[in-house]
């Protein structure tokens, strides 16, 4: 058994290891939000919060993060959207919306460390995939949630 | 000047039908069909007044949508034309997937939308054709694909909206004792004229619900149109925000059971010997399963499913396919090109003959490589069969075949199964295959009553795809002292989709016919030439295939466009201009090129290391030009600037919709320009995940602006016809900046880095 927090909440879980986190969130939790997408970190769409950070949790052994605030899509707002949400939804990014938990998870980890990101600073650290490619919209929408967190 | 022969209505029709692989199609009859699919989906208080609508008496209103969500935004467009003529605000509107029933999908209406007996391929039947009786005849096809769903559903849609507000009318009328016409709809409120008396689309239904629906009505005019033509918030992204959104790999059911599978690497291998006790005592396992062409794992989470199986000693006989290789695959192409055994999917003039007269024949060979769907949702299907019963969890893009290959699989009676669709990772017509689903019910029915969901992992994605064919094309022309074509000869050759597909389903078929997924792109391309043959020689493969996101028109726009832009140069014409000079009376096609000259700033001149390269191309009904700006650096690094494009598809349902499907066509098709090939060797894939199969993403995403140039003509597609030009177009900048002409894809290919 090992000891996880997730989304604030403490629970003890069976898995081996060196299970990847993000198996034990869907699986074990079901906390089905976070994707699979390809299982090597390179994709993204996996994405959550450890202690704040984002992580690509398909290639993170949950004995790793014992003792780390585990955060998920499900995780980061409670009730009332979060800023990178609401953008998300007023620029109209997801199409199939199978990578945007990944993407907003990723974003919003960006905007905390860094508010305003550049394009050069976005294009560094969002290397998410979406295979819709909803990147146009990303891109305004990571602007927008810039605003709409100034404003807040 | 030869005339285009094909009569284009019907050639376009032709294009979305089998371009999606199966048709969807509702038949649109003399008035809508009744309630009887809703009933048994109806809740306690929920009244379905015809097939597609049921209202609650606190005046919920619920859209069945036969159609997948696939990030196409259908589920929004079939609900705004509802709400349009039922005359409630669009966030009223709640879609819900419609049942599994032929309602929703009439084969009379599709065989009659059918152009196989009137040109494009000279009155013969087509695998195409003959794919739609057999499969479509046998099951009523419910299917998303080929662009087809708002073009489809327009007005039916439209009709059930307001059979909907007419019987909620009517029912008011015989409660105020008036006539009909003496009430009106407003936002979910029927009112009498005057005023004096109200009464919410709630407070009627039950009562509504009764009446026999009435015949003939009027749809609101263009003008009085609140919702139809702006843009609109899609219904599903609120949760696809938040991880709400149910995907088909989201599933959770009680006492659910995990599998994973290992596939035989090499196309059509066996199973000879597996050692199931080595794994037997690994955590979680449960059960391990074998079947003609892999080993299946069942455990009790996906990751001790995927561990087990892929610690399970399995021998495989790779069969007869292991020499094929890319290599050995485009050397029979070239070898069928030379034979006389081409198929000719139009024939003008006499090009062969003009040719052997020309003083100076130009002449280019391109190739195109198999590329993989990799739908960002990994394929997956839950089921849990029973004694007699078998229930299936799948995102697919075709429910009716699902439900058809499910009875067959479980060995259960039709009426027996039931099939749950969700919201689908991406679609892109891998999920109109059914291989995913046999492999699930094959492996769910040795743990019976208990429901198994399997998952692929991105290598088994990857290489066990029904790829987009590769293919090879030769071209021969001649150009007049004036400067224009006089001869075109393209000659393509490559695997049949449609073919592929339906011997998959159907394994005993011959479907040695003509298939328009080979030529489309090709055979149709809207110049006019005097001289003009267009032939496919069929190259069947071991590979299979299937229906890519545009399918034919994917490889055929980056040859035709590619090579019509090789002739502009050599004719020393500017691009546009030579596109233009051979239009002939193709007046939309000429708007959309000559839009796309104006807001591309086409003609401006551009700094050295820079180019423009333009593609115009017309699929699923819809117009779509494309300028790209590329920037190369001295060692070939290239930056993809800009992309401007230029759509007509006809009357736009919502605006803002179609700009993010052309959006999301141009980056699927610029992926695969850049960076898509999926090699053979020794009779399997080498690709594996996204590492070598690699993507666009953020940062060389170019910048794209979408400008919309409807000229009336019929209602076009949205989701696919963005991708095919994009390459050409590409490969043309490329040309403009450097002079080097790209004849393969990807462009990785030609060592250029992005
Ligand atoms: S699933 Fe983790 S990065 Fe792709
Ligand atoms: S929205 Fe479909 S993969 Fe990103």
């Amino acid at each position: 058994m090992l000891t996880l927090t997730i989304n604030g909440k403490t629970m003890n879980v069976d898995a081996e290891e060196d299970t990847p986190l993000l198996w034990v969130i869907r699986d074990t939790v079901n906390l089905t939000g976070t994707k699979f997408g390809c299982g090597v970190a390179a994709c993204g769409a996996c994405t959550v919060h450890l202690n704040g950070e984002a992580v690509r949790s398909c290639s993170v052994p949950v004995s790793e993060a014992v003792g780390s605030n585990i955060t998920t899509i499900e995780g980061i707002s409670d009730g009332k959207l979060t800023a990178v949400q609401e953008a998300w939804i007023s620029e109209q990014v997801p199409q199939c919306g199978y990578c945007q938990s990944g993407m907003i998870m990723a974003v919003s980890a960006l905007l905390n460390e860094n508010p305003k990101p550049s394009d050069e600073e976005i294009d560094q650290s969002i290397t998410n995939i979406c295979r819709c490619g909803s990147y146009p919209r990303i891109r305004k929408a990571i602007h927008k949630a810039v605003k709409l967190q100034g404003e807040a | 000047m030869a005339i285009m022969k094909l009569t284009r209505r019907k050639f376009l029709i032709a294009g979305g039908l089998v371009g999606g692989g199966l048709a969807v199609a509702y038949a649109l009859g003399d008035s809508v069909p009744d309630n009887k699919a809703l009933v048994s989906s109806a809740k306690q208080g929920e009244y379905p007044l015809n097939a597609w609508i049921k209202i609650s008496k606190q005046g919920e209103i619920t859209v069945a949508v036969s159609q997948a969500e696939m990030g196409q935004g259908i589920y929004t467009a079939l609900c705004m034309l509802v709400a349009e003529e039922l005359e409630v605000d669009l966030a009223l509107v709640k879609p819900e997937p419609a049942p599994v029933h032929p309602v929703y999908a009439n084969v009379v209406a599709i065989m009659d939308s059918l152009p196989f007996s009137d040109g494009h391929h000279n009155g013969e039947a087509t695998a195409g054709a003959w794919a739609m009786k057999q499969v479509g005849g046998l099951l009523g096809v419910q299917a998303t694909g080929g662009s087809t769903s708002v073009r489809n559903f327009w007005e039916p849609m439209q009709q059930a909206g307001a059979t909907a507000r007419e019987m909620l009318k009517q029912a008011a009328a015989i409660n105020w004792n008036v006539r009909a016409d003496e009430c009106i709809a407003e936002n979910g409120i029927i009112k009498l004229k005057n005023g004096s008396k109200s009464s919410t689309y709630g407070d009627l239904v039950e009562q509504a619900a009764l009446l026999e629906a009435p015949q003939n009505i009027q749809l609101k005019s263009v003008n009085a149109r609140k919702i139809i033509g702006k843009s609109q918030q899609r219904v599903d992204i609120p949760a696809k925000v938040t991880g709400k959104a149910e995907f088909g790999v989201d599933v959770v059911l009680p006492d659910m059971a995990y599998a994973a599978v290992k596939l035989s690497p090499v196309f059509g291998g066996t199973v000879t010997d597996w050692d199931e006790n080595a794994i037997k005592t690994m955590p979680g396992f449960i059960k391990a399963v074998r079947f003609e062409t892999g080993v299946a794992v069942i455990a009790d989470s996906f990751w001790r499913a995927k561990k087990a199986v892929e610690a399970l000693p399995v021998t495989f006989d790779s069969g007869t396919n292991v020499h094929l290789s890319s290599k050995s695959i485009f050397a029979l192409f070239e070898n069928n090109i030379e034979s006389d055994d081409g198929r000719s999917y139009s024939d003008d003039g006499d090009a062969k003959a003009a040719l052997l007269l020309a003083s100076d024949v130009h002449t280019a060979t391109y190739k195109a490589p198999f590329l993989a769907h990799a739908c960002m949702e990994p394929m997956n299907c839950t089921a849990k069969v029973g004694d007699n019963d078998v229930e299936v969890w799948v995102p697919n893009q075709t429910s009716t075949l699902m439900s058809w290959i499910a009875e067959q699989t479980a060995d259960v009676p039709a009426e027996n199964v039931t099939i749950h669709n969700t919201f689908l990772g991406g679609g892109f017509g891998r999920r109109l295959e059914t291989d995913y689903v046999v492999m699930a019910i094959t492996i769910a029915k040795e743990l019976k009553n208990r429901p198994v969901k399997l998952v692929w992992t991105r290598e088994n994605d990857i290489q066990h795809d029904m790829y987009r064919p590769a293919a090879l094309a030769k071209f021969s022309a001649a150009i007049n002292e004036s400067g224009m074509v006089s001869a075109w000869h393209n000659r393509v050759a490559g695997p049949s989709v449609t073919r592929s597909f339906v011997q998959r389903l159907i394994p005993a078929a011959d479907t040695d016919m003509p298939d328009n997924t080979t030529s489309e792109g090709a055979a149709d391309i809207p110049y006019q030439f005097e001289n003009k043959l267009m032939e496919h020689f069929p190259s069947p493969t071991a590979i299979p295939v299937g229906y890519w996101r545009s399918v034919g028109h994917s490889y055929n726009a980056f040859f035709t466009e590619s090579f019509m832009d090789e002739l502009a140069w050599t004719a020393k014409k500017d691009p546009v201009e030579f596109r233009m000079a051979h239009l002939g009376e193709h007046d939309d096609f000429k708007n959309v090129l000559r839009k796309l000259a104006e807001v591309s700033n086409w003609g401006s001149p551009l700094p050295a290391g820079r180019g423009r390269g333009i593609a115009l191309h017309e699929s699923f009904g819809s117009i779509v030009g494309q300028v790209v700006e590329v920037t190369i650096g001295p060692n070939k690094e290239l930056s993809v600037d800009k992309v401007t494009c230029v759509v007509d598809c006809g009357e736009v349902l919502n605006p803002d919709g179609l700009i993010s499907q052309m959006e999301s066509g141009i980056i699927f098709g610029l992926s695969a320009a850049l960076f898509g090939e999926i090699t053979i060797e020794n009779g399997q894939v080498v690709e594996e995940n996204f590492p070598d199969y690699d993507m666009v993403r953020l940062e060389n995403c170019p910048e794209i602006s979408v400008h919309l140039a409807p000229s009336g003509r019929p209602l076009g597609g949205a989701g696919e016809p963005a991708t095919p030009p994009i390459a050409p177009a590409l490969t043309n900048a490329i040309f403009a900046a450097t002079k080097e002409r790209i004849r393969e894809l990807p462009l990785s290919k030609s060592e250029y880095s992005i």
